[in-house]
């Protein structure tokens, strides 16, 4: 089952977990399934449309990926904010 | 004692102090640090506080707490369908309607929202949002943004709604259906020979006059107007001031005569002009206006005061009046603009300003 994890504030919204365990097949169903199990982060990552934020990255084995991408029982999702700015 | 919640780039700060003392207000509390606040306002008639704000990474949301200083809750919404072509950017104004429970939320892309069960849950005004999708709406230097709601005292049917840059949009039967109200606006912004007809209509901010409520006030891009027809016709009021450019309209809730503006230069220059930073007061509708600077920066002052940043509490000649600017300071008085105080200083850049 893929993992998902996050940092704070993330995680705060998330039961005060950084990691879960969630089932899909795609990194916009994984995160749907975090939605729906911690309604708190609902519109954090995903907005209305399920699009991951602009300044939201998902990474999956280093490479930074969106919302329709596949994703395997093995992969781990990180879900960190842009490093926006100067 | 005075509250006053001031919308920054980098939070909400709350501030409490006694107007009759000319002296700073203390902060109370800052909330959201490091967060965007456009709008924050207390329904008077429950006693909630509602606050917009958006994360620089995790987006836009509406929060309400019964007390400040303490936990916010977040509403469920305002949100576009997941099924749709838009996600929502930000909050722009949230307003008390007329029956119990209801608030209406101004948003962008440019829609209005609506919640019945005092602010906790909201949905989306459907009839709008299909004129808005059906007549092509531009945005405006600030975005898509439906900023101004103006509710009919007594008539929770009837709504007048101001959009940058798609005008004025009128409903009489509770958000069914719309009407515009674009006679007599002049876009000067765009070439004469491409006006007629269009709905590239920048109104910045607009007020209704409570005790006269079919006259609405409105600064435009360029201008500054009166309807006396619920917002069907306009006529141009800006003769008396030194430009017909700001962002920010307050209107006396007693005198329907009675409305300030804060101009500024030009689109091309957004700043108070010649340096100093003038309120300007109309008590004949918009025939005249007067210059009130006692106690604010007379000289070498070139600050912007944004939409939602002029807010005022009680009425008539001891009406209270606050503004912010985009350099972090707080004005205020407690005279109808007779005298001035700074309120705060060196605040973050302020985006809102409204009395608790």
């Amino acid at each position: 089952m893929p993992v998902v994890t996050l940092r704070a504030p993330l995680s705060q919204r998330a039961g005060g977990s950084s990691k879960h365990d969630l089932p899909g097949s795609t990194a916009g169903e994984v995160l749907r399934e975090l939605e729906r199990r911690h309604p708190p982060i609902v519109g954090w990552i995903l907005d209305e449309r399920g699009r991951v934020r602009p300044h939201v990255n998902v990474f999956v084995n280093g490479e930074r990926i969106r919302e329709d991408a596949v994703v395997g029982p093995a992969d781990v999702l990180h879900v960190l904010p842009s490093i926006s700015g100067g | 004692m005075t509250e006053l919640l001031v919308g920054t780039k980098k939070g909400l700060f709350v501030l409490r102090g006694d107007p009759a003392d000319g002296r700073p207000y203390e902060i109370v509390t800052r909330a959201f640090p490091g967060d965007i606040v456009e709008y924050a306002m207390r329904d008077a008639r429950t006693g909630r506080y509602f606050a917009a704000h958006t994360s620089g990474f995790y987006g836009p949301r509406l929060m309400f707490t019964d007390d400040p200083t303490g936990e916010w809750t977040q509403a469920v919404g305002p949100v576009f369908p997941e099924d749709g072509e838009a996600s929502l950017e930000r909050i722009w104004t949230i307003t008390p309607g007329e029956a119990d429970g209801l608030l209406y939320a101004g948003a962008a892309p440019a829609a209005l929202f609506a919640s019945t069960d005092g602010g906790e849950s909201w949905s989306l005004n459907e009839s709008l949002w299909k004129e808005r999708r059906a007549g092509d709406w531009q945005p405006g230097a600030g975005g898509l943004a439906l900023h101004s709601i103006c509710p009919w005292p007594g008539d929770e049917r009837r709504l007048a709604v101001g959009v940058s840059a798609a005008g004025v949009w009128i409903t009489d039967d509770g958000g069914d259906t719309w009407r515009t109200g674009y006679e007599g606006l002049v876009p000067e912004y765009i070439p004469e020979e491409d006006r007629a007809g269009t709905n590239a209509l920048c109104v910045h901010n607009m007020h209704r006059a409570p005790t006269r409520p079919e006259r609405l006030f409105m600064q435009f891009h360029g201008n500054v107007y009166r309807s006396d027809d619920e917002g069907s016709n306009w006529q141009e009021i800006r003769a008396g001031l030194p430009s017909g450019f700001g962002f920010p309209l307050v209107v006396d809730p007693s005198d329907p005569d009675n409305a300030y503006v804060i101009p500024l230069v030009a689109d091309v220059d957004r700043v108070t002009p010649e340096g100093a930073v003038r309120v300007y007061e109309t008590r004949d509708a918009g025939s005249t206006w007067t210059a009130h600077g006692r106690g604010l920066p007379g000289e070498e002052a070139y600050l912007t005061v944004l939409r939602q940043a002029f807010g005022a509490a009680g009425t008539g000649a001891s009406m209270e009046l606050y503004f912010g600017a985009t350099s972090g300071d707080v004005f205020g008085s407690a005279d109808a603009g007779g005298s001035w105080f700074s309120v705060h200083e060196r605040l973050a850049p302020v985006t809102s300003v409204r009395a608790a």
